[in-house]
C-alpha cells in the first residue's frame, strides 16, 4: 500500500474544501438572519 | 426550499455510494496503484467546475438580456463555487502527479487550461467581492462571465500548441491503461455526478444567502430614507 | 460607421497632444524587454529561441497596464455621458475606442520589435511583411477585447488592480498563439504558422463580435 500518504492527503484536500466552505457559508447565513432581525425591529419601532 | 433539501438528500446518498466504490468495490488500478484512485475526486471536481461555469455564463446572460435578478444571484453562486471546484482539481492534480510521475507539475494540455479557467473566475469572483458596492456591477460580472465561457474553445485548441516539459505524460493522464475496467468507469461516473450534485446543491445555498444579503440591503435603505 | 471615425479621430488627437499614453507604452515596453533579456542572459542561440516569447510577453504585459487609459480620459471629464446622450450606437463608441486602442498597440510594436531584433539578435527585416500580420492579428483580439473590459473598470472604484487580472487570462490564447506564429513566421514563413494564426483569427472573430454585442451593457445607464 505504498503511497497510501498522498491518497490520503488528497481525499483530505477535497473534504476539507468542501466542508469549509460550508461552514463560512453557515456562518455568513447565521450573521444575516440575525442583521435582518435587528433591521427588522428597527422598523417597526418606527 | 423544498428542492434544496432534496438535493440535499440525493447528494447524499449519491455520495455515500460513490466513496463506497471508491474505497471498497474498485479493483486497483495496475501500474499506479491505489494513488490512481485519486482521479475518483478529481476528475469530477473537473467537470463539476466547467457545469459551474456554464451556470455563470447562463445566469448572466438572463440577467443582460431579461434583467433577471435570480440569474444575477445564480452566476454570482456558481462563480465561487466552480472556483471551490477548480481549485480542488488543481490540489489533487499535483497530488497525484507527484508519487506517479515525480513532478509535482506538467504542463499537460488540460491542466493548463485549468490553471487558465482558474484565473479567469477568480477575477470574476474578485470583481464581485471588491465591487460589491458599486453600480452596475453585476452587469459587469455578467460581461466577465459570458467571456470566460467563450474563451473556452479558444484556450483549449492554444494551449494544445504547448509542447510542455513531460509530453508522455499527457497520454495517461486520466489513468488511461485501467479504464476499460466497468466498476471504474461506473464509479468514475457515479463520482462525476456526485460531484455535479454536491456543486449545485452549494450553489442553492450560496444564492439563498445572496437573497438574503439582498433583502437585507433593501431594509437598510428602508430604514434610512425612513417609510413613507 | 463615422460616428466610429470621429471618435477614433478625437482619441488619436488627444493622444497625439500630450502623447502621454504612446510614451508611457514605449517606454515600460523597452524596460520590460531589457529585463528580461538580462534575467535571462541568453547566448546568441538561447537568444534567438527566447526572442518571440520576451516580444509577445512585453505586448501582452504593458498593453494591459496601459489599456486603462483610454478609457479614464473619458472618465475624468464625464464625456462618456455626453456621448452616450448623443444619437450614435454605443457600437460606434465601441469601434472608434478599438481602432484607438489597436493604433496604440502598433506603435508600441514599431519600436518593441526593432528593439527585440537587435537586442537578441533575431534578424526580422526578411519577413516583416509575415509578422506584421502575426502582429496585427494579434492586436486586433487584444483590442477588441480590452476595450470592452477598460470600459467596465473604468466606472469601478478598484480599476486599477482589476483590469490586469481580468485580462490577463483571457489573453492566453493570443500569447501563446502569437509566439507560436512569430516562431513559425521566422522560420518558414506564413504557411509554417497555419494552426497558430487560426487561433489568432478565431479569438479575433469571438471577441470582436462579442464586444461589440456586450460594449452596451457595460455603458448603459
Amino acid at each position: 500500500m505504498k503511497n497510501l500518504g498522498y491518497l490520503f492527503a488528497a481525499y483530505t484536500a477535497v473534504w476539507l474544501g468542501i466542508v469549509l466552505y460550508v461552514r463560512h457559508l453557515g456562518r455568513r447565513t447565521t450573521e444575516i438572519h440575525e442583521e435582518l432581525r435587528e433591521l427588522r425591529k428597527k422598523l417597526e419601532r418606527r | 426550499m423544498r428542492a434544496m433539501r432534496w438535493l440535499g438528500l440525493a447528494t447524499t446518498v449519491l455520495m455515500t455510494v460513490s466513496l463506497y466504490l471508491i474505497f471498497v468495490e474498485v479493483p486497483t488500478e495496475r501500474e499506479m496503484g491505489i494513488v490512481q484512485r485519486i482521479l475518483y475526486v478529481h476528475a469530477p471536481a473537473a467537470w463539476a467546475a466547467y457545469v459551474c461555469f456554464v451556470l455563470v455564463a447562463v445566469g448572466s446572460v438572463a440577467h443582460l438580456w431579461r434583467g433577471s435578478e435570480h440569474g444575477d444571484r445564480v452566476a454570482l453562486a456558481a462563480g465561487e463555487v466552480g472556483v471551490l471546484m477548480c481549485t480542488l482539481n488543481l490540489v489533487t492534480g499535483p497530488i497525484w502527479a507527484r508519487p506517479i510521475w515525480g513532478v509535482w507539475w506538467t504542463w499537460d494540455p488540460r491542466l493548463t487550461m485549468t490553471v487558465i479557467m482558474w484565473a479567469i473566475y477568480v477575477g470574476y469572483v474578485m470583481l464581485r467581492a471588491f465591487g460589491r458596492d458599486d453600480d452596475g456591477v453585476a452587469r459587469y460580472a455578467a460581461v466577465v462571465g459570458i467571456t470566460g465561457v467563450l474563451a473556452i474553445p479558444v484556450i483549449r485548441v492554444s494551449v494544445r500548441m504547448l509542447q510542455g516539459m513531460h509530453p508522455a505524460v499527457t497520454t495517461t493522464r486520466e489513468g488511461g491503461s485501467g479504464m476499460a475496467d466497468p466498476t471504474m468507469r461506473l464509479t468514475l461516473y457515479l463520482s462525476g455526478i456526485a460531484m455535479v450534485l454536491l456543486a449545485a446543491w452549494l450553489v442553492m445555498l450560496r444564492v439563498r444567502l445572496e437573497a438574503l444579503h439582498r433583502s437585507a440591503a433593501v431594509l437598510r435603505r428602508d430604514i434610512e430614507y425612513g417609510l413613507e | 460607421m463615422r460616428a466610429a471615425l470621429a471618435i477614433f479621430r478625437k482619441d488619436l488627437r488627444i493622444e497625439w497632444r500630450t502623447r502621454e499614453s504612446l510614451s508611457t507604452l514605449v517606454v515600460l515596453s523597452v524596460l520590460l524587454v531589457v529585463s528580461l533579456a538580462m534575467a535571462h542572459d541568453p547566448t546568441p542561440t538561447e537568444a534567438a529561441r527566447l526572442a518571440p516569447g520576451i516580444l509577445w510577453a512585453t505586448v501582452i504585459f504593458t498593453g494591459v497596464l496601459v489599456v486603462q487609459r483610454s478609457f479614464l480620459v473619458e472618465r475624468e471629464h464625464d464625456c462618456l455621458a455626453t456621448l452616450l446622450g448623443a444619437p450614435i450606437d454605443p457600437a460606434a463608441i465601441y469601434v472608434g475606442k478599438a481602432l484607438g486602442m489597436l493604433v496604440l498597440l502598433v506603435a508600441m510594436q514599431v519600436v518593441v520589435v526593432p528593439l527585440v531584433s537587435i537586442m537578441l539578435r533575431v534578424p526580422v527585416w526578411g519577413v516583416l511583411p509575415e509578422l506584421a500580420v502575426v502582429l496585427g492579428l494579434g492586436d486586433l483580439g487584444f483590442a477588441g477585447l480590452a476595450t470592452l473590459f477598460a470600459a467596465m473598470t473604468a466606472r469601478l472604484r478598484v480599476r486599477e488592480m482589476l483590469l490586469p487580472i481580468l485580462l490577463l487570462p483571457l489573453l492566453t490564447p493570443v500569447l501563446i498563439a502569437g509566439v507560436k506564429a512569430t516562431e513559425a513566421v521566422l522560420e518558414g514563413g506564413l504557411p509554417a504558422a497555419g494552426e497558430a494564426l487560426g487561433v489568432l483569427v478565431a479569438f479575433d472573430v469571438i471577441f470582436v463580435v462579442a464586444g461589440g454585442l456586450l460594449f452596451p451593457f457595460v455603458v448603459r445607464d
